[in-house]
């Protein structure tokens, strides 16, 4: 337990130094900011735009960092040779990998609470410069609890999207890598879809062959409750850690995978 | 018990897309090496000096064979805690200062992160890195980031330490400074085995050697032993001597030198007994009588063609 959290720690401290990193987290502040501005222009969707636009850069952003700094957690130590001093030293692969995860965990859950931040911040200042009569046309108040909702299933998407990047990471190149966890993070998003081809398709196989992956990839249109939020619907608990529940397991397998094909590797 | 055992160690990598085929890497490494040695690893590059300490490492697995170290199968968590090991070329998290660097890997050997920083303090000051330690590996030179690697393979003060190419990258003073610290290392009671194909490291530094060619052992034992003394016969240095005299030896000599001032250099060949040429040098002074003691280098060369050549024989003969 201690090399992991060591490894998770050492992961955190390098990412947190790295300036895209860094970059990336003021890129979508400032696009939190700019949605202010966009807001300006309408007349009564002001809140909605901003809400809107957050949440989808902070998703965005995040998407970014858990892939490419996921991939890189594995390909980049094994290229550069860094992996050799570390697994020299009484550390097992299995704390290599679930460390590097954690540690990178750790740190997109740090920039989210960031971007949330900065996001209640901008919607504070909407708040208190908005005349009373104007946010009676607003369908949920500026400063939405509900909205934390979104930013927590947006936290569980990263966690699982930086799982996935982490075990295609294992066996295959950087660009493959990347090129699957994407797809993954498409058809994860098109899971309902997936399920109910048969009704917009003539065809006896396919519906067999979308249900198959339906039921391998994750559904992360579950975890996609930033359009409800926004609109001031309700998103119900139980849905919530019923989705979360699933992404965690999934998360566990993916983990489980990457340690065993990770655990046989030739590090050459 | 061995510091350090390897049984019929191999290691074959696939080669090629389309019609994969295997290529020896190394081939049935034994060999054992004591507690408290200096082990020089020698071979030419491609040899598989760098595969054999990878195998020890459990960077990669053997094809068949197995290794021991301290008693203990390679990789074993509680090995790993009595052991250091610098990679060939290193290369460490950028982001990180040296001294970062050094507490991270003390911390996962138990140290707590003030002991780590005392670890780390004295170890920077031993390999010579000063001022620097406080910037960030990104800005260090091939020779800085080669001192930091020899320190963090000591951060736990191993009871045994590999070190691949440990010169490479650094300065004559840098050099000097790493035999220093592996003659250090040895007094302290510590088993250092290094792969080099710097053969004075090797002379100056180690009690054994091994030299791989082509992923096989091709020799093994102490300096004296492979460049074993009266090898190569002797070298008797005369003066007076006359012609007929020198004619009547030479078919008993390997070759005969002319130094200058009466003197000739005689060599003898190791079939013949000094004793027995002196009644015959008819008045002659004998001025000195040396062994003539193959280096290194000559047991390199040799060997490695041998070993060259006998892969070359089996290739052709499969």
């Amino acid at each position: 337990m201690r090399s992991i959290a060591i490894i998770a720690g050492g992961v955190f401290r390098d990412s947190v130094r790295d300036r895209i990193g860094y970059g990336l987290v003021f890129f979508s502040i400032f696009l939190m900011a700019a949605s202010f501005l966009l807001a300006q222009l309408t007349a009564g969707q002001d809140v909605k735009i901003i809400k809107d636009l957050g949440l989808a850069s902070a998703s965005a952003i995040g998407l970014f960092i858990a892939i490419f700094f996921g991939i890189g957690l594995v390909t980049k130590e094994v290229e550069r040779r860094s992996i050799y001093s570390v697994l020299s030293k009484p550390v097992t692969r299995t704390q290599f990998v679930i460390g590097k995860y954690l540690g990178l965990v750790l740190t997109l859950l740090i920039n989210l609470s960031v971007m949330v931040v900065a996001f209640y911040a901008v919607l504070l200042y909407l708040d208190l410069t908005t005349l009373d009569g104007a946010k009676a046309a607003w369908e949920a108040p500026a400063l939405d609890p509900r909205m934390l909702k979104a930013f927590a299933l947006i936290g569980v998407e990263l966690m699982l999207i930086t799982a996935t990047a982490i075990f295609f990471s294992t066996f295959s190149s950087p660009f493959l890598s990347v090129a699957m966890t994407f797809a993954v993070y498409i058809i994860g998003h098109f899971g309902e879809d997936l399920k109910n081809i048969n009704s917009i398709v003539k065809s006896v196989v396919l519906p067999y062959i979308t249900k198959a992956v339906y039921y391998v990839m994750p559904n992360l249109s579950a975890l996609d409750v930033k359009s409800a939020v926004v609109h001031g619907l309700p998103v119900s608990g139980t849905s919530m850690m019923l989705a979360t529940a699933s992404c965690m397991l999934y998360i566990a397998t993916l983990l489980v995978g990457s340690i065993v094909i990770f655990s046989r590797r030739d590090l050459k | 018990m061995d510091a350090i055992k390897t049984e019929g160690l191999t290691k074959h990598y696939q080669v090629g897309f389309w019609r994969p085929r295997p290529y020896v890497a190394l081939d049935n490494l034994s060999l054992s090496v004591g507690p408290g040695e200096v082990f020089g690893f020698l071979g030419p590059n491609g040899a598989g000096k760098t595969t054999t300490l990878k195998l020890l490492m459990q960077l990669i697995y053997p094809t068949s064979g197995h290794a021991e170290i301290l008693g203990s199968p390679v990789g074993d968590v509680a090995v790993k805690q009595r052991i250091g090991y610098l990679p060939e070329n290193p290369y460490f998290y950028d982001n990180l200062t040296a001294e970062e660097l050094l507490v991270y890997f003390a911390r996962m050997f138990g140290c707590s992160a003030s002991e780590g920083r005392t670890r780390a303090a004295r170890l920077l000051d031993e390999v010579g890195i000063g001022a620097e330690r406080r910037f960030q590996l990104r800005k260090f030179s091939k020779g800085m980031v080669q001192r930091v690697g020899i320190a963090q393979a000591l951060i736990n003060e191993p009871e045994v330490v590999f070190l691949d190419e440990p010169m490479s990258g650094l300065d004559p003073l840098g050099r000097r400074e790493v035999r220093e610290l592996i003659l250090r290392l040895r007094d302290r009671g510590c088993t250092v085995f290094f792969s080099s194909h710097v053969l004075s490291d090797a002379e100056a530094l180690c009690s054994r050697v091994a030299i791989l060619a082509k992923g096989r052992l091709a020799a093994i034992g102490g300096l004296d032993e492979l460049t074993s003394v009266g090898s190569r016969g002797w070298e008797l240095v005369v003066s007076g001597l006359t012609g007929d005299v020198l004619a009547r030896l030479k078919p008993r000599l390997t070759r005969a030198t002319e130094l200058g001032d009466g003197r000739f250099s005689l060599e003898l060949p190791p079939s013949t007994i000094p004793e027995q040429l002196i009644p015959d040098l008819g008045g002659a002074r004998i001025v000195s009588l040396n062994p003539l003691r193959g280096t290194l280098e000559d047991v390199f060369v040799e060997q490695v063609r041998a070993t060259s050549a006998e892969r070359f024989t089996e290739k052709v003969a499969s």
